[in-house]
């Protein structure tokens, strides 16, 4: 990926003005000089940044630079040592790890999570689960409303199996599938949660260019249909510039710029950290 | 081969998939129900102790298959549920309230192992639960005013609203009826949200955790459920046994319900049960077998124990998914007769997971 070719690229500079009248929204999420130490290392080293509702924001930054760190972070595998995360007005800082899909924040991993023993349909259900509220006696006696309950769910992962085109692997187990579908099952699982914001860990990740391109437009389409904040974690520069408002550029845990995706390619420091310090 | 055709989300729910299976099954619901007055009385008693393994195997199933979590000390719940039971029995408690009782309390043992089992996983917790089954044993021997030591206790026989179940055939159809029920109930829990969660937890915890799926509760929960199921299956085989003693249920016992569910095939509940005749029946059809042997071999003493080894080691060996996942390999070589491949259900190496959040 050549950056001087992306950093010209005419669709980043059209997207500038979206993202300024997206930075006066009122934010949706907002991580304050957030921290976190493994040993001696430091991982994400007080990154601050806020995200309004409704932009799609990309975190980019070399191999190791604290990217899924972050997401990590928010979704609270990772206990942070400093700086506190606010979403939607909310400390979630020291709140339960599965608590929070309930409040309205999914994501995806880099190396795909997916429960590979059961079928698309039941990953799909599972993503279900925090709009769900099980209760174990009922369940065994397989009341009517429990029933009832399975079909509104069923209804609602329908809708996004016909958002993402996914109907002919319904029933097929996760085991037998290709990468690339799995990314998008995956992708799938995170809108059955119905999230106010997703994060996508490396969307593209392993895919050709076709499939890249198609993850550009589904990423479009979550935003302006379905008004879903998105959160992705990108090393495609061309996916980045073409759907992203706002760049977060990262390197050894710390912030190097912040703005739109054409300021941050120009911008001398990511410059360096990406060619060296001969290119500025 | 069958091609369903799907109207309603309905059809994705319900418990028979379509008219081939509700016949199959009322036929094998007619055979088990017509079996006492079709065999010999001893062939009663064994099937009513497959039943009640296959009850054990069940809650062990939900345990192991689907959520994912090695117990091996599930003897010591079904001790647990058999000593309660007796213990209330002979006090003067009737039976349709001590058999409850007997899964409560082995209920509240599961939560207490459950709790602490929350942290571990794997080998360390087969480690634990093993621990816990020896400590049960333990208390078992010592707590002599109530369980009366390596003196044991006899086991009258239970009793439906006054009627004593003397006979063997009363048991059989008391074992079949729990054994139904259990088996309703677990078909209940894994297709609903419950039971995605715990495949969910399986598979893997850090994107079961993202979604959604509290680890420590459903943990918990399914680790209750497993020893109350498996303590109203120590209860019947009290009465099956009409005498217990700590031995009974030793680590043995727990070995053997970990080979049901292993040889039956983890992750259905098809498995438990055909794992339950498997091992419930083996050891019988040994014996038989043994008799048409020449002498020379068929006088071998621990032939049966030996010839149960080797045909546990070939299946694990060479059936990995268990008695039910070759059962699926027969079914799609037919359903799919000439198009068949050996690869559908090879087992292939998958994709890199995130080792690092673990």
């Amino acid at each position: 990926m050549s950056l001087a070719e992306t950093m010209t690229a005419p669709a980043a500079a059209a997207k500038a003005p979206a993202a300024g009248d997206a930075a006066r929204a009122p934010a949706l999420i907002e991580a304050r000089s957030l921290s976190i130490a493994f040993g001696g290392i430091r991982a994400v080293d007080d990154v601050s940044f806020s995200v309004a509702r409704g932009e799609i924001f990309a975190i980019v930054g070399p191999n190791g630079a604290g990217k899924s760190t972050i997401f990590n972070l928010i979704s609270r595998i990772y206990e942070p040592t400093g700086g506190r995360l606010v979403f939607e007005g909310e400390d979630i800082t020291n709140v339960a790890p599965h608590s929070i899909a309930g409040r309205g924040i999914a994501r995806t991993f880099q190396n795909i999570e997916l429960f590979e023993h059961a079928t698309v349909l039941d990953n799909l259900l599972i993503g279900r689960h925090c709009r769900a509220r099980p209760n174990m006696l009922a369940e065994i006696l397989f009341t009517p409303r429990v029933r009832r309950e399975e079909l509104r769910h069923r209804e609602a992962v329908e809708e996004v199996i016909d958002f993402l085109d996914l109907a002919n692997y319904r029933d097929q187990r996760i085991s037998g599938l290709p990468y690339g579908v799995r990314k998008v099952v995956e992708l799938a699982r995170a809108l059955c949660a119905k999230p106010k914001l997703l994060l996508l860990d490396e969307p593209a990740s392993g895919l050709n260019t076709e499939e890249t391109e198609e993850v550009a437009f589904w990423i479009d389409d979550i935003k302006n249909d379905l008004g879903v904040t998105v959160i992705m974690i990108e090393h495609d520069m061309s996916l980045v510039s073409a759907v992203s408002d706002r760049v977060l550029a990262l390197n050894n845990g710390r912030t190097l710029a912040l703005g739109t995706p054409a300021e941050v390619q120009s911008d001398p420091a990511v410059i360096e950290a990406y060619l060296g310090g001969e290119a500025s | 081969m069958r091609i369903l055709f799907k109207t309603s989300y309905l059809d994705d729910i319900r418990l028979f998939q379509h008219e081939g299976q509700v016949l199959w099954y009322s036929l094998l619901a007619l055979a088990v129900l017509a079996a006492p007055w079709l065999l010999p009385v001893f062939y009663v008693g064994e099937l009513t102790q497959i039943f009640i393994l296959a009850i054990a195997g069940v809650g062990l199933m939900l345990l192991i298959g689907y959520t994912g979590l090695v117990s091996l000390g599930h003897g010591a719940f079904m001790a647990i549920g058999a000593y309660t039971n007796t213990y209330l029995i002979t006090k003067g408690v009737p039976f349709l309230v001590a058999f409850p009782l007997a899964g409560l309390a082995a209920l509240v043992a599961g939560i207490v192992i459950a709790v602490p089992a929350n942290r571990m996983s794997g080998i360390y917790l087969a480690i634990a639960t093993l621990a816990f089954s020896q400590i049960v044993e333990q208390v078992i021997v010592r707590w002599e005013p109530v369980t009366r030591g390596f003196q044991g206790m006899a086991v009258p026989p239970p009793d439906l609203l006054g009627v004593p179940l003397t006979q063997g055939w009363q048991l059989y159809y008391l074992a079949l009826a729990v054994l139904a029920l259990v088996v309703l109930g677990a078909v209940n829990l894994v297709r609903s949200p419950t039971g995605r969660a715990l495949v969910a937890i399986r598979d893997s915890e850090v994107s079961a955790q993202s979604l959604g799926v509290s680890l420590f509760r459903y943990k918990t929960a399914i680790f209750a459920l497993s020893a109350c199921i498996t303590g109203l299956a120590g209860a019947l085989l009290a009465h099956r046994m009409r005498f217990i003693s700590p031995d009974a249920f030793n680590y043995l016992m727990s070995v053997q319900l970990l080979l049901m569910v292993v040889v039956g095939g983890l992750g259905s509940i098809h498995g438990a049960i055909l794992g339950a005749v498997f091992v419930g029946a083996l050891p019988q059809a040994l014996a038989i077998m043994r008799e048409y042997l020449p002498s020379a071999i068929g006088r071998t003493p621990g032939l049966e124990p030996g010839l149960f080894g080797v045909v546990m080691v070939l299946i694990v060996l060479f059936e990995p998914l268990g008695l039910y996942g070759r059962w699926l390999k027969i079914k799609a070589l037919f359903d799919y007769f000439p198009l068949y491949r050996r690869a559908t259900f090879k087992r292939q190496r998958s994709y890199l997971k995130t080792e690092r959040v673990r």
